[in-house]
C-alpha cells in the first residue's frame, strides 16, 4: 500500500485509488485508464467551476474600478449571483433562428468549451500534478487553443445574420493576425529552456522567464489578450457597430456556454503566462510539500487575470486598423528582434557563468530593444509631425 | 508515448460531454413557443435584404495568406529552438538568418501595402 504524504495529498490519493483497483485484480492498463478518467473528471470540473468565482471576481473588481458596488444581492457579497445567473440562462427559452445552419449552429458554442478544457490537460498545477506532460506542451496549446478560433466561425457563419458574419470574419482577422508574435514569443522561453514540456519549462525557471525575457512576456500577454478577445481588442463583438458580434442569434444557455468558453479562455490564458513567464508552481519549499505549488501557481495566475482586467477596465477600444497596424507593423517586427536578440545574446554568454549573471545580461539586452524602439517610435512620430506643420503652413500660405 | 495522449483524448472527451449537458438540460427545462416572428433573423427590427451568405472582403483573404506563410515558417523555429542548448553558435546564426529571410517577406508584404486595411 502506498503511504499517504500530506504534502503531496492529491497525488497520493491518486496512487492509492490505482493501488486498490490493481487489489480488486483488475489489468494495470485498465487501472491506469480509470485513475486517468478520475483525474480528467476532476479537471474538467474544477474547468468549469472556476468561471463562476471568477466572474464574480471580475464584476466586483470592475465595480470598484467604475465606482459601483457591483453584484451583492445574492449570498454575501454577492458570491452567489452566477448560481442565479445559471438558473436564469437555463430556463429561457432556445430560439434557434428560422434560417440557420441548425447543427453547426449547436455544435459551436460545445466545440469552443472542450477546445479550452483541453488546454488545461497540460498545464501543471503542482511538480507532480499535471494532467499529461506531453513534450510539445507549449505547441499543443497554441493548436487546441485555435481550435476555439473555428468555432466562433462556425457560430457567426450558420447564425445566418449579417451582424454575428461580420463578427466571425473580424474574430478570424483578429485571431490568425495575433498567432504570430504570440507564437514568437513562445518561442523564447522554449529556447531558454530547451524543451516544449510545460513541466520543464518550469522547472529550468530557477529565476523567472519575465526576468530574462521581459519583452516575450509582454508581448504574449498583450497578443493572447487579443487572441481571447477581451477589450481593448474586443473588436469581435463590439456593440457600437455589430451588435454583439458572433453570439447575436445565440439565447438561453447556449448564449451561457458561450460566455463560459471565453472567461474560461481568458483564465487560461492567464494560466499559460504563470506557467511559462512566471515560474509556474515554483516558490518557497515546493520540494518537500508539492502541493503548495498549487496554491502558488493560482495566486500567480490570479495576479495575471488581475492586470488583465485592469488593463479592460482602462483601454478603451481600438479601430480594426489599427488592431492589425498594431499586430503587423509594431508586435511581429518586434517579437522578431527579440527573438534573434535573445538566441544570440544567450549563445555568446559563456558557458560557466551562473543562471543569475545569464538573466540579468539578457534582461540587460532586452532593455536596450525597449530603448531602440522608443527611438524608432519617437522618429516617426517626429516626422509625421514634421509632415502635417508643413501641410499646416501650406494651408496657411493660400 | 501513445499513454501520454490518452488523457488529452479523455479530456476532450469530458469537455465536449460537460459543454453539451447543460445544453441539453436547458432544451428540457425551457419553455417552447416560437413563432414565425420569434425565428426571424435578429437584425434590430428590420427584415433582413437579400442573402447573408454573401462574399466577403479581399482583405480578410490578404491577412490570411500573409498568416499563413507566418505560420509555416515559425512551425520549422520550434526544432531549432528545443535543440538551442546544444546547437554550436555556427548553427544558431544560421536560424538567425532564416528568421531574417522572413522578415524579408514581412517587409516585402509591407511595402506593397498587403498590410493596410483599406
Amino acid at each position: 500500500m502506498p503511504e499517504v504524504r500530506l504534502g503531496d495529498l492529491l497525488v497520493s490519493l491518486y496512487d492509492l485509488f490505482g493501488w486498490g483497483l490493481s487489489e480488486i485484480g483488475l489489468n494495470p492498463s485498465v487501472v491506469s485508464i480509470l485513475q486517468k478518467l478520475v483525474a480528467a473528471f476532476i479537471l474538467t470540473n474544477f474547468c468549469l467551476l472556476t468561471p463562476l468565482l471568477t466572474i464574480w471576481l471580475e464584476r466586483k473588481v470592475s465595480a470598484r474600478f467604475q465606482d459601483r458596488l457591483g453584484p451583492n444581492r445574492v449570498g454575501p457579497f454577492g458570491l452567489f449571483q452566477g448560481f442565479a445567473d445559471i438558473v436564469k440562462l437555463i430556463t429561457k427559452e432556445d430560439i434557434t433562428p428560422a434560417g440557420a445552419d441548425k447543427t453547426v449552429f449547436n455544435i459551436g458554442p460545445v466545440i469552443a468549451v472542450a477546445s479550452v478544457v483541453g488546454i488545461w490537460a497540460v498545464i501543471p498545477f503542482a511538480s507532480t500534478m499535471v494532467g499529461t506532460d506531453i513534450n510539445v506542451g507549449i505547441l499543443y496549446s497554441v493548436a487546441v487553443g485555435a481550435i476555439g478560433t473555428l468555432a466562433i466561425m462556425m457560430g457567426g457563419w450558420a447564425s445566418n445574420n449579417k451582424y454575428a458574419l461580420l463578427g466571425s470574419f473580424r474574430t478570424v482577422a483578429q485571431l490568425v493576425s495575433y498567432e504570430v508574435p504570440m507564437i514568437i514569443a513562445l518561442l523564447i522561453p522554449t529556447l531558454l529552456a530547451g524543451s516544449m514540456s510545460m513541466n520543464t519549462i518550469v522547472q529550468e525557471q530557477q529565476v523567472w522567464f519575465v526576468v530574462a525575457a521581459p519583452i516575450a512576456a509582454l508581448l504574449f500577454l498583450i497578443s493572447s489578450i487579443a487572441e481571447v478577445g477581451r477589450a481593448p481588442f474586443d473588436l469581435l463583438e463590439a456593440e457600437s457597430e455589430i451588435v454583439a458580434g458572433f453570439h447575436v442569434e445565440y439565447t438561453g444557455m447556449k448564449f451561457g456556454v458561450w460566455m463560459l468558453a471565453e472567461f474560461l479562455h481568458a483564465f487560461t490564458i492567464c494560466a499559460l503566462t504563470a506557467v511559462v513567464f512566471l515560474g509556474g508552481w515554483r516558490g518557497p519549499w515546493v520540494d518537500q510539500y508539492p502541493l503548495l505549488g498549487v496554491v502558488y501557481f493560482l495566486t500567480k495566475t490570479y495576479f495575471v487575470s488581475m492586470i488583465m482586467l485592469w488593463i479592460r477596465v482602462t483601454v478603451p477600444r481600438v479601430r480594426i486598423d489599427q488592431m492589425n497596424d498594431l499586430n503587423w507593423k509594431f508586435l511581429v517586427p518586434l517579437s522578431l528582434v527579440a527573438l534573434v536578440v535573445t538566441a544570440l545574446v544567450d549563445k555568446s554568454i559563456p558557458v560557466d557563468f551562473s543562471i543569475g549573471s545569464r538573466s540579468l545580461i539578457l534582461f540587460l539586452a532586452n532593455m536596450v530593444i525597449v530603448v531602440a524602439t522608443l527611438l524608432v517610435l519617437r522618429g516617426i512620430s517626429r516626422k509625421e509631425q514634421a509632415a502635417q506643420s508643413e501641410l499646416q503652413a501650406e494651408v496657411n500660405s493660400i | 508515448m501513445a499513454h501520454e495522449w490518452i488523457f488529452i483524448g479523455i479530456i476532450l472527451l469530458f469537455g465536449t460531454i460537460f459543454a453539451a449537458v447543460p445544453l441539453v438540460v436547458n432544451t428540457i427545462v425551457a419553455p417552447k413557443k416560437p413563432n414565425v416572428l420569434k425565428n426571424e433573423t435578429y437584425e434590430c427590427g428590420m427584415e433582413t435584404v437579400g442573402d447573408t451568405w454573401i462574399q466577403f472582403k479581399v482583405q480578410y483573404y490578404i491577412f490570411s495568406l500573409v498568416f499563413v506563410i507566418f505560420d509555416v515558417e515559425i512551425v520549422f523555429l520550434f526544432p531549432w529552438a528545443v535543440a538551442y542548448k546544444q546547437l554550436p553558435f555556427f548553427a544558431v546564426v544560421e536560424g538567425v538568418i532564416f528568421i531574417v529571410i522572413l522578415a524579408g517577406g514581412l517587409l516585402y508584404a509591407w511595402r506593397k501595402g498587403a498590410l493596410d486595411w483599406v
